[in-house]
């Protein structure tokens, strides 16, 4: 039985790998928390598997009682039906026994699953949102989403397919081995004979399909990049008339997807129907050499159909522990990008006694002799101060890479500052709660994120109280949204999701610009927000935000003229420091580097920068 | 749903599906001929020591089981068939309905989730095929076949059959009823789950920033803590049914063994067909249990097929219509549309009628309305425009002024709720698809390309295009420097969604690909947004330098001031067109535009 098992896993991995045993350890640590119930579990699976083993043995008993005493050597007595009856009896029992016994095992085993997974989901949506944005940033989204969900899921089914199926038959198995060689070692011997053939088989086969699952994800690694690109080229493919060229080319990915997918869903699908010809063949063997020695009177008749019985009992648990092993397989391998996740580098808790700037916060700004980097050899702020007064507008300006957004994303502890610090009036952020410091902040950030749900409700996504109907339709008025919305479908009630098409991108600012009017606090920050934007509507977006920036100090990552002939204070910046700082006017009158961004047109600087990232 | 999903598929491949059921029925009739055979075996070996008997049973049993090896591995083979067939079909079916669906729809829906519905909501419904070939056909024919071969060896032992069958059969059918619903409570509740940490994610600044971390928590909490009990209420069901059926198939071979005892003892049966009986007995049980396993991934299935569905029932864009009206596409321009410098200026009639053709329009709009379904309010409303062969007429307005929308209404991605367009005097709806993307060019908003070389992406216009017709364009959209300078040239690779070339140069490049096939109209959505003022200069002027006709959405004065018209638009109406001159003085909105955009520097 174990020695099928392992022959098959190594067989298609190869001697597993420290790392594949270490991550599995670690997988089944997770049951920790369940000690007990797991051993309820164990303890409940052993019962039942025990008795269900005692089942056919007592009928044996019977029969053989039977045969005796109507044909046999007790002839004359005649059948003793008042033994024969206790025997069913207690064989009734033994059967009600164990049906209890599963069902109470696979409910306990449900619950721990469900409990375990629900706990690891919860870990994962809790490291996620205490990672460090440098973490998030410096790999594919998709990556660690791919983490979250789908290697979560598939540790979800496969725990849950081995703790339940799996315990149950190698429990099962053992079982009836123990019975089966407690009734005739003769017979499980024989039993035993087919089963390095049947666990050759299985090897074999869960190799070669092994080899074409994996051709088959690969296939539809390239089927799902080509669907994926050509949807999202879908207006394209119309207008120059490409569909029957991207049929084709589809059509040729899914050729292949088939081919590979014909041939692991066959050869996969070989292993059950293997593991039944083995099975009959089994019961062949058992039949025939068991009969052969009722004939020669060493064996009665019941005990060979306890052990036909038991054969049968046998097959199944083999067919299952084949399949468990794909599943094992491919669980660890989840588990260990689960743990890689779980075990990355969190952000720094909160201070245990933070410092907090009294109330009402004003909005006082200082960067004192800031530096920070993302790659230690390439600094890329460095030693950088400046003061934005209350109610004052700062715009920052500079050609891409130069670190403005940086600048802001330190603002609002994104990242950590690795010199110098960040006072917000007067106090050093770096000391404050996250949460509070952002309170004291609104944002418009770069990238236009939606939600899926209504209109409203992402605009009203920016105020951390309940707001009214009313409140979000004078935000969306503000943001000159208000139009734009009755257009759509449902008004503020269009369901938008994530990817939005039915929204231009300027629709999307809006959004988020309506977002930060909800949003009411001392400290505005504006990274590069209207960029996206025609001219017209952010110059009715200029009159709003200069509406919104009454009072609060502005932080502006500008890229428009206009912001930043409206800002108190503009500061050029070049390689992460501060070139030129001063009004507008001064500084093209001064001729540096402010007149030469100037020259070339702001926009420039900024439209590729958010799409490369 | 999945029904009629499988419908059509299935009854296309009715022979070979049809192959499976003698391939099963030999498996099955070998399979379930063992224990017949046992029971000779004991009867007339064993009881009376004939072990010449043992040994030629023993012969035929193993005989059996070769072939029902063999037969297995040929339905195997043909059901994995099937099931693959169906679904390649059904992914090509999604993916060809994806493309020719309107464009609002297939925005509705999001390109990840059609991607989900080609690739793993086809493969659910493969799955559940894959298994209906196997499963759902041998369950049946073992559990009759049991029960006929039950039947052969006692009649009266039989009566256990009659009654714990449909016992099981009802349990299990019950337990079906009752979960059906609670899996799809179960994937929905799923989904959700996976929504929301997708969006934790893609969100994550938004969500730090405003501290929404507690609610967006909160939310995630109570859609996990959902799920869980979505999974132990499942659970729960299908951990009873197991052992339930196991009691009943155990007790009833109790029962089989109390009551065989005594016809026994009577002498009235014999002892091997009491083996015999009890195997079969495990054997029908067995394959109801399969039945009901299939039951389990029925759910999944039919909401896989729901989904697949929605994407087949897409309503089709424009494109996909036939021209309306039956009219013959002699009324088309003349393709293939004309190419040489002379003709190129008008996109049709122009040889056809000569006296006339000077004063077709190239493009003309006249009443246009567009309205999604169901909107408050139409995108445009009474657009009228008249588009000269030859001319450069700059859109502008506001955000949702419904610029880009023109645009599509133009290549047809959407058509007009009132009014027409016409190109070179023929509405745009009695056009084919090839033939109007032969006549225009067009450079969407968002510069999106597709993964493969420069050449290739360029090629998108003209599958046939020579290097030479590439350079020219590529020259014209002032994208040759760059490409001469990437390693490679035309055959240097972009990547998806040209994430490995900057915005300016994508931008380039997809203006470039709207001129290859030499267009007769050339829409350009925002092509200088991501261009610094003197390239964008260089790309006007060899623009201009093309004879064609050019429609380009832009903000950009200087695109505004060059242009031979301005058309604006605001809130879906057209409010001005002409000259940008006539238009300071006569329009108060373009003022506005232009000098919210210059702020007061000189005009």
């Amino acid at each position: 039985m174990a020695a099928d098992g392992d022959g098959s896993r190594s067989g298609a991995a190869g001697r597993p790998s420290p790392t594949f045993r270490r991550t599995a350890v670690r997988l089944l640590g997770l049951l920790a928390p369940w000690r007990r119930p797991v051993l309820l579990v164990l303890a409940l699976g052993a019962a039942s598997a025990g008795l269900t083993a005692l089942g056919p043995r007592l009928l044996g008993h019977a029969t053989d009682l039977v045969v005796d005493g109507s044909s046999g050597s007790q002839a004359d007595a005649g059948v003793p039906f008042g033994i024969v009856g206790q025997i069913l009896g207690w064989a009734l029992l033994v059967h009600a026994g164990a049906a209890v016994c599963a069902l109470l095992q696979a409910r306990v085993g449900l619950w721990i699953i469900g409990h375990l997974v629900h706990d690891l989901r919860a870990r994962v949506e809790r490291k996620t949102a205490n990672l460090p944005l440098s973490h998030l940033d410096g790999r594919p989204r998709g990556e660690t989403l791919s983490r979250t969900t789908h290697d979560v899921d598939n540790i979800a089914q496969s725990l849950q397919q081995t703790l339940g199926q799996f315990v149950g038959s190698t429990l099962t198995a053992v079982g009836v081995v123990v019975a089966m060689a407690w009734t005739s070692p003769l017979l499980t011997l024989v039993a035993f004979v087919t089963v390095p053939l049947s666990g050759t088989v299985v090897a074999r086969l869960a190799r070669r399909a092994q080899r074409h699952f994996k051709a088959q994800r690969a296939a539809m690694g390239a089927l799902t990049a080509y669907a994926e690109e050509t949807y999202s080229g879908h207006a394209l493919v119309t207008v120059f008339d490409r569909r029957e060229q991207a049929e084709r080319r589809f059509a040729r990915h899914n050729a292949d997807f088939h081919r590979a997918g014909l041939k692991a869903q066959y050869v996969s699908g070989l292993i059950p129907v293997a593991m039944a010809a083995v099975g009959s063949l089994t019961f062949v063997a058992v039949a025939v050499v068991g009969g052969l020695r009722v004939a020669a009177g060493a064996l009665t008749i019941g005990t060979v159909q306890a052990c036909v019985q038991y054969a049968r009992l046998l097959g199944q648990p083999l067919g299952q522990s084949a399949g468990t092993a794909n599943l094992v397989q491919s669980a660890v391998a989840s588990a260990e990008r689960v743990f890689e996740l779980l075990d990355a580098e969190e952000e720094l808790p909160d201070p245990r006694r933070p410092a907090r700037p009294r109330q009402p916060v004003r909005g006082h700004v200082t960067f004192d002799r800031v530096s920070f980097s993302y790659d230690p050899t390439r600094p890329l702020i460095q030693d950088l101060s400046f003061t934005a007064e209350p109610g004052t507008t700062t715009a920052l300006v500079g050609p891409t890479g130069s670190g403005k957004s940086t600048l802001v994303d330190l603002l609002l502890r994104f990242h950590e500052v690795h010199g110098g610090r960040i006072l917000l009036d007067g106090t050093d952020i770096s000391r404050m709660p996250r949460g509070e410091l952002r309170g004291h902040i609104c944002t418009v950030p770069q990238d236009t994120w939606l939600f899926t749900g209504t209109v409203a409700e992402n605009i009203a996504y920016g105020s951390p109280r309940e707001v009214t109907p009313g409140q979000v339709v004078a935000a969306a008025r503000a943001a000159c949204l208000d139009r734009l919305v009755r257009t759509l479908p449902h008004g503020y009630d269009t369901l938008i999701s994530e990817h939005a098409t039915q929204l231009s991108a300027g629709e999307k600012q809006l959004i988020t610009i309506a977002r930060a009017f909800l949003a009411d606090a001392p400290v505005l920050v504006l990274d590069e927000a209207t960029s996206a934007l025609d001219a017209r509507t952010e110059a009715l977006v200029q009159e709003a935000m200069r509406e919104l920036r009454a009072g609060r100090t502005g932080l502006v990552v500008a890229h428009r003229l206009a912001t930043v002939r409206d800002a108190d204070t503009v500061l050029v910046m070049t390689d992460g420091r501060i070139v030129e700082r001063g009004r507008h006017a001064e500084l093209l009158a001064a001729g540096g580097a402010y007149a030469g961004l100037y020259e070339a047109g702001f926009s420039s600087s900024g439209h590729s920068a958010p799409e490369r990232a | 749903m999945l029904t009629s999903l499988l419908h059509t598929h299935v009854r296309r491949r009715l022979p070979s599906l049809a192959l499976i059921l003698p391939l099963q029925l030999i498996q099955t009739t070998a399979a379930l001929s063992l224990p017949t055979l046992n029971a000779d075996l004991l009867d007339r070996g064993v009881v009376p020591g004939d072990i010449g008997h043992v040994l030629r049973t023993g012969a035929w049993m193993a005989a059996a089981t070769v072939l029902q090896l063999a037969a297995s591995v040929g339905a195997a083979w043909l059901g994995a068939r099937a099931a693959l067939d169906i679904g390649r079909e059904l992914r090509a079916a999604v993916f060809g309905r994806a493309l020719a669906g309107a464009a609002h729809e297939v925005g509705r829906i999001g390109v990840s989730s059609l991607v989900m519905r080609t690739t793993s909501d086809v493969q659910q419904v493969q799955m559940f095929c894959l298994t209906m070939c196997t499963v759902m056909v041998t369950a049946p024919l073992m559990c009759f076949g049991g029960i006929v071969m039950a039947l052969r060896q006692d009649v009266a032992l039989s009566g256990v059959v009659a009654v714990v069958a449909p016992l099981l059969a009802l349990a299990v059918g019950w337990a079906v009823r009752r979960t059906r619903p609670l899996f799809r409570d179960l994937q929905h509740r799923l989904d959700v789950t996976h929504r929301l940490l997708r969006e934790q994610l893609t969100g994550v600044r938004v969500v730090r920033a405003f501290v929404r971390e507690d609610h967006e928590r909160a939310r995630f909490d109570r859609a996990n803590t959902g799920l869980l009990n979505a999974a132990l209420r499942t659970g729960r069901l299908m951990a009873v049914l197991l052992p339930v059926v196991l009691l009943v198939v155990n007790a009833s071979t109790v029962v089989v063994v109390w009551a065989g005892g005594h016809r026994i003892a009577d002498g009235t049966l014999r002892v091997g067909a009491l083996t015999a009986f009890l195997t079969y007995l495990a054997q029908i049980l067995t394959s109801v249990m399969a039945a009901g396993s299939l039951f389990v991934l029925l759910p999944r299935a039919e909401v896989s097929a729901e989904r697949i569905r929605e994407v087949l029932d897409l309503t089709p864009g424009p494109s996909s219509t036939a021209a309306p009206g039956g009219r013959p596409a002699r009324t088309a321009p003349r393709g293939p549309v004309p190419r040489a410098a002379s003709d190129r200026i008008a996109p049709s009639g122009a040889r056809d009628d000569p006296p006339t053709g000077r004063t077709t329009p190239a493009l003309e709009l006249s009443g246009v309305e567009f309205r999604y379904p169901g909107a408050e309010e139409p995108v445009l409303r009474d657009v009228t425009l008249t588009l000269r062969p030859g001319e450069v007429v700059a859109v502008t307005g506001s955000a949702g002024a419904g610029k880009s929308t023109l645009l599509d209404l133009m290549v047809r991605s959407f058509d007009p709720t009132s009014g027409a367009v016409r190109l070179g005097g023929t509405d745009v709806r009695a056009l084919g698809r090839a033939e109007l993307a032969g006549a225009i060019g067009y450079a969407p908003q968002r510069p999106h390309l597709f993964s493969g070389t420069v050449a290739s992406n360029l090629r998108y216009a003209k599958p046939d295009a020579g290097d030479e017709e590439l350079w020219r364009a590529l020259r014209t959209a002032c994208a040759d420097t760059f490409v001469t300078g990437h390693r490679g040239g035309l055959d240097a690779p972009v990547l998806q969604g040209g994430g490995n070339l900057s915005g300016g140069q994508r931008q380039r490049l997809v203006v470039a690909r709207a001129l290859v096939h030499r267009p007769a109209v050339c829409l350009l959505d925002d092509p200088f947004s991501a261009l610094d003022q003197a390239t964008e200069a260089r790309l006007r002027t060899a623009l201009a330098g093309e004879a064609m006709t050019t429609v380009v959405v832009t903000q950009r004065v200087s695109a505004l001031c060059a242009a031979d018209r301005v058309a604006v638009l605001d809130g879906g109406r057209l409010i001005g067109v002409g000259p940008h001159a006539d238009l300071l003085d006569s329009c108060p909105t373009y003022r506005e535009i232009v000098l919210a955009s210059t702020s007061g520097e000189a005009v």
